[in-house]
């Protein structure tokens, strides 16, 4: 009953410090060279959605002038989530699903870069009891480090925060359009995401039951590889740890934030079409700690 | 639509200028309760949370979903928070709707919400980036300009305004959880208050409020086994255009046209004002009811005024718009356009209390934001499609 | 590399929240130096108190006094505190699971880096001044406290209020940065779409239309057509109301931009009013530099030159 969705473009630009433009100038090429790749416009796409944080931008409603980059007229069927890119990958491959609606543009942006990321990340905390404090994100995944250690397990030291600048554009198509559009569509057999509580101390920092949850529900099974969104080297060790990783290829990167979880989709893309995946696993995370993670399994053709 | 939809739970809060009783949890908890209730379920018998907010910077906590994961009951499942200017209350119900219609979950709350008394709405439509100039305050210097257009281009006389103004606070009246209640307004009383923004006076605008709404949205089976009548979902709707476009019409316009004509063909609406027994639309500043009624496709291009004129859109007329009391009455941002979809579905569930509409069949909710640039609708019925 | 522009930009606010009951409660306690918890559905008491159970997510209403002292169950040094923290010297941070509680709560440890510790006993540093909020708790510090204090909690805390400060460097961009250079030397400069043709002033690099970057430059005369306007009598900073705020169609321009009119009564503002910009004497590369527009006196345009402006 489900329509089959597949990846069958992306691109993507990570910069430690943008130095010069804007998000609509940032966003542009990505965008073109996506939809490019497979011959397709802005006219072609059935439904665009993206992930993006004013915050991160430093000014509300960051979003809307990005939609300058994408040529909206005339005008499109078009959502916006304040997530990661991939939490609008998941709202995608779900309009997908409706008659009429074949192929999607997912993207993603931010500039952090230009702000004070480990202290606006803080406003992400519970606002009464902890945010006032202005625990900054390096800290908080120090904690977690520490539980890590507490356990007796070997993890590396918490580096300062990746701060990068970038975007990423991943198209989406259904069945024979995917076909049509490209020799190796990536299918996305399955796509889940959980959250945990938002209190630190409530939770146990060692494991990831979201992940596992998420993973369990995608079908995240008989893997060859795995693209982890890991803010913070030793959540590798927790990721691993809850998707039953063992002998796998693990390829873990952070990327800017907001559009790192979207970007581990192009690198898993990336991988299966050229051959050096089969099955894998791109993964997402949002929130202090590792609170929230979306798990999909991508595929190449069979 | 793949696969059905239906609204089996509706719940809001008491909407007020401050709602200093409550934390921000505590704001959409009592929206969200109440539309559990009203559908019959614990926060067990959900599968996914959808939020949905206009910006951050509104209460200053980044992604509120991080927070409010126990307080929506979302622990262990799928969490998303939508955000698209002032039309988010209604994109963040056509998001939702999908997760049903492709058969990911059965049953999913919505909620939308601004807690405005935080910090000052006018102050964060306003930040002012460096090397602009920065002229315009609030959404009411935005939108004045458009007005004046729409009355130069439809030739409307200046009380139609007016008449908006009053018909909505009437309204209100009838509806427990209206903000405001002026139970005194009058065409004199909204000609006298200060003209703000001319053409916009201080009466022909929203109120600044804090509240949270909430539906429960549920696939076919579930909701054939809910205790109160479904109101089916018979067609959504997004269009979105560029702010500054060369050639973009913001009187009329061209995605409001389009997303209406998306939703009706999936509606199966050949003539909305004759197929829909009423509308709930987001109207923040009275004048945007006649533009809206051409847009929407109610009335001839330059002809929506007349509709307000001669009492079509009023309670009893034949095309009642806002029986709640609308975006005039109560204006928690992020939640606006949500209340428009809940009132649309409250109305074909017949459970719309005092502002209940006589023997609605199909209605339509429908919300905008940014620069009138984001347009979200859907059409509920109260017979399964 | 173009010549872009970056300026300092704050995103500054005092938030006033509403607190509810429970976290009421708990603020309440602080200011009287007493930790109060609540008692979730398992049994387990967590501290600082949840309003809703992180579990089964049920209103939570018991609260429960805990003791002043407690145990680290994690921690971390921070060398390089941010504004805003509860130390200024480098420090460590820690959830500490205080006596009678089950969960950690987050607040800084002042002990020297070699003592910190996981199981770490300590108690709770007051502020002197405290006001019912979390900075009530100054820290924690190594060793025993009071222990429970027992009674009766004052009235819960009803707001709190919280500043946030954010500092960027904002850059409007490539595009955007050539454009006010442009006005920093009193000329108005747009670009135009290689696409559609049409012209956008202020350039932001793309044709929102067309989605295609431009680079076509081409230099306005900066005289306009009123197309639609505002008279605001709210006052705005820096501004004395009545004040007219216009969209002008500028000659050769395809999208109106906003501008201030004077030098001219707001009754006389009218659609299709011919405007000319009045320059600041010290231009900057701001778009203020463009002080307001005046009429030029020349004929109102017909409205058929400019009803598609709008």
């Amino acid at each position: 009953m489900r329509r089959d969705v597949a990846i069958v473009s992306w691109a993507s630009f990570e910069t430690p410090s943008e130095p010069a433009r804007n998000e609509v100038e940032m966003l542009l090429p990505v965008i073109q060279e996506a939809l490019g790749k497979v011959g397709l416009s802005q006219r072609d796409i059935g439904f665009t959605v993206s992930g993006s944080s004013d915050y991160l931008q430093g000014f509300p409603f960051a979003f809307v002038g990005a939609l300058d980059a994408v040529g909206a007229w005339p005008p499109i069927r078009e959502s916006h989530v304040e997530m990661d890119g991939a939490f609008a990958l998941y709202e995608a491959v779900n309009v997908l699903q409706e008659e009429g609606i074949d192929t999607a543009l997912v993207y993603a942006f931010a500039r952090p870069s230009r702000g004070e990321l480990d202290r606006t990340l803080t406003l992400q905390l519970d606002p009464y009891v902890v945010a006032p404090l202005w625990p900054d994100a390096r800290s908080l995944a120090g904690l977690q480090a520490q539980a890590l250690k507490d356990k007796g397990v070997d993890v590396p030291d918490v580096p300062p925060t990746h701060v990068a600048d970038g975007a990423v554009a991943v198209v989406l198509a259904v069945g024979d359009r995917a076909r049509a559009l490209t020799g190796n569509p990536v299918w996305i057999r399955g796509i889940d995401h959980r959250i945990e509580p938002p209190a630190l101390g409530v939770r146990d920092l060692t494991v990831s039951p979201s992940t596992e949850t998420a993973a369990k529900v995608a079908g995240a099974s008989g893997l060859d590889a795995a693209y982890l969104h890991v803010p913070y080297p030793h959540q590798e060790l927790v990721l691993r740890h809850a998707l039953g990783l063992n002998g796998q290829t693990v390829d873990a990167a952070a990327g800017p934030t907001m559009v790192g979880g979207l970007e581990r989709f192009a690198a898993a893309a990336a991988a299966i079409s050229a051959g050096r995946a089969k099955r894998a696993v791109a993964h997402a995370t949002s929130g202090p700690c590792l609170q929230q993670n979306l798990v999909a399994v991508l595929e190449g053709a069979s | 639509m793949s696969n059905r939809v239906a609204v089996v739970g509706v719940g809001q809060t008491k909407y007020a200028a401050k709602r200093q009783d409550v934390s921000m949890a505590g704001l959409l908890r009592e929206a969200a309760k109440r539309a559990l209730d009203d559908a019959g379920m614990g926060w067990s018998d959900i599968d996914a949370v959808v939020i949905g907010k206009a910006p951050d910077m509104f209460e200053g906590v980044m992604m509120p979903e991080l927070y409010l994961a126990d307080a929506l009951g979302a622990v262990g499942k799928p969490m998303l928070r939508v955000h698209t200017a002032g039309s988010v209350g209604g994109s963040t119900g056509v998001m939702a709707s999908h997760l049903v219609s492709s058969g990911a979950h059965k049953r999913v709350l919505v909620v939308c919400f601004e807690k405005q008394s935080e910090s000052n709405a006018t102050w964060a439509l306003s930040i002012r980036l460096p090397f602009t100039g920065g002229s315009v305050t609030g959404a009411g210097g935005y939108f004045a300009p458009v007005i004046r257009a729409y009355m130069r281009r439809a030739n409307a006389p200046d009380h139609i305004g007016i008449k908006v103004a009053v018909k909505d606070r009437l309204n209100a009246l009838r509806n427990q959880y209206a903000h405001l209640k002026l139970p005194d307004i009058s065409e004199e009383t909204v000609r006298e208050s200060p003209m703000l923004w001319d053409p916009i006076r201080y009466l022909e605008t929203c109120p600044s409020s804090d509240g949270a709404c909430a539906v429960v949205l549920a696939d076919e089976d579930t909701a054939q086994g809910t205790p109160n009548r479904p109101a089916w979902i018979l067609g959504t709707a997004l269009r979105s255009e560029p702010t500054m476009g060369a050639g973009r019409d913001t009187v009329n316009p061209h995605a409001g046209r389009d997303c209406a004509k998306d939703v009706y063909a999936q509606a199966g609406i050949t003539d909305p004002r004759q197929d829909l027994d009423c509308a709930e639309i987001y109207v923040p500043f009275s004048w945007y009811e006649p533009m809206w009624m051409e847009n929407l496709g109610f009335a001839e291009e330059g002809a929506g005024w007349k509709m307000v004129d001669d009492g079509s859109t009023s309670f009893d007329g034949d095309m009642p718009i806002n029986p709640s009391g609308g975006v005039l009455s109560s204006n928690p941002i992020g939640a606006s356009g949500m209340c428009r979809f809940a009132e649309a579905a409250l109305q074909v569930r017949g459970m719309a209390g005092e502002h209940q509409v006589d023997g609605v069949r199909r209605a339509l909710g429908h919300a905008y934001g940014g620069g009138a640039q984001f347009f979200a609708m859907w059409v509920v019925g109260s017979e399964k499609p | 590399m173009t010549d872009v522009l970056v300026a300092d930009h704050a995103i500054e606010y005092t938030y006033t929240r509403s607190t509810g009951p429970i976290i009421g409660a708990f603020l309440a306690g602080l200011r009287d130096k007493r930790f109060v918890g609540v008692r979730a559905s398992d049994g387990r008491v967590l501290v600082p108190p949840a309003e809703y159970d992180p579990v089964t997510s049920d209103d939570l209403t018991e609260l429960v006094d805990v003791a002043d002292t407690g145990v680290v169950t994690t921690w971390t040094w921070n060398d390089d505190p941010v504004a805003g923290q509860p130390f200024d010297r480098p420090f460590a941070w820690a959830l500490v699971k205080l006596d009678g509680a089950d969960t950690g709560l987050l607040a800084a440890v002042d002990v020297p880096r070699d003592e910190m510790r996981t199981g770490l006993r300590v108690h709770a540093r007051w502020a002197d001044e405290r006001v019912g909020a979390i900075t009530d708790l100054a820290c924690f510090t190594a060793g025993e406290g009071e222990g429970v204090t027992q009674g009766t909690v004052g009235e819960p805390v009803a707001i709190v209020e919280t500043p946030i400060r954010l500092d960027f460097s904002y850059t409007p961009g490539v595009a955007a940065s050539r454009f006010l250079r442009s006005v920093e030397k009193g000329e108005i400069v747009g670009q135009r779409c290689p696409k559609c043709q049409k012209v956008y002033v202020p350039p932001r690099g793309a044709c929102s239309m067309c989605g295609v970057a431009t680079d076509e430059e081409l230099t306005l005369s900066g005289k306009g057509t009123v197309t639609t306007f505002c008279i605001t009598n709210v006052p705005s900073p820096g501004l004395d109301p009545p004040y007219v705020t216009a969209w002008i169609r500028l000659d050769g321009a395809d999208i109106t931009s906003m501008f201030l009119i004077q030098e001219c009564d707001p009754k006389d503002v009218r659609l299709g009013m011919r405007v000319e910009p009045v320059w600041a004497e010290d231009k900057q590369p701001n778009i203020g530099s463009i002080k307001y527009y005046r009429p030029s006196g020349e004929p109102d345009a017909p409205y058929d030159d400019y009803k598609e402006y709008i």
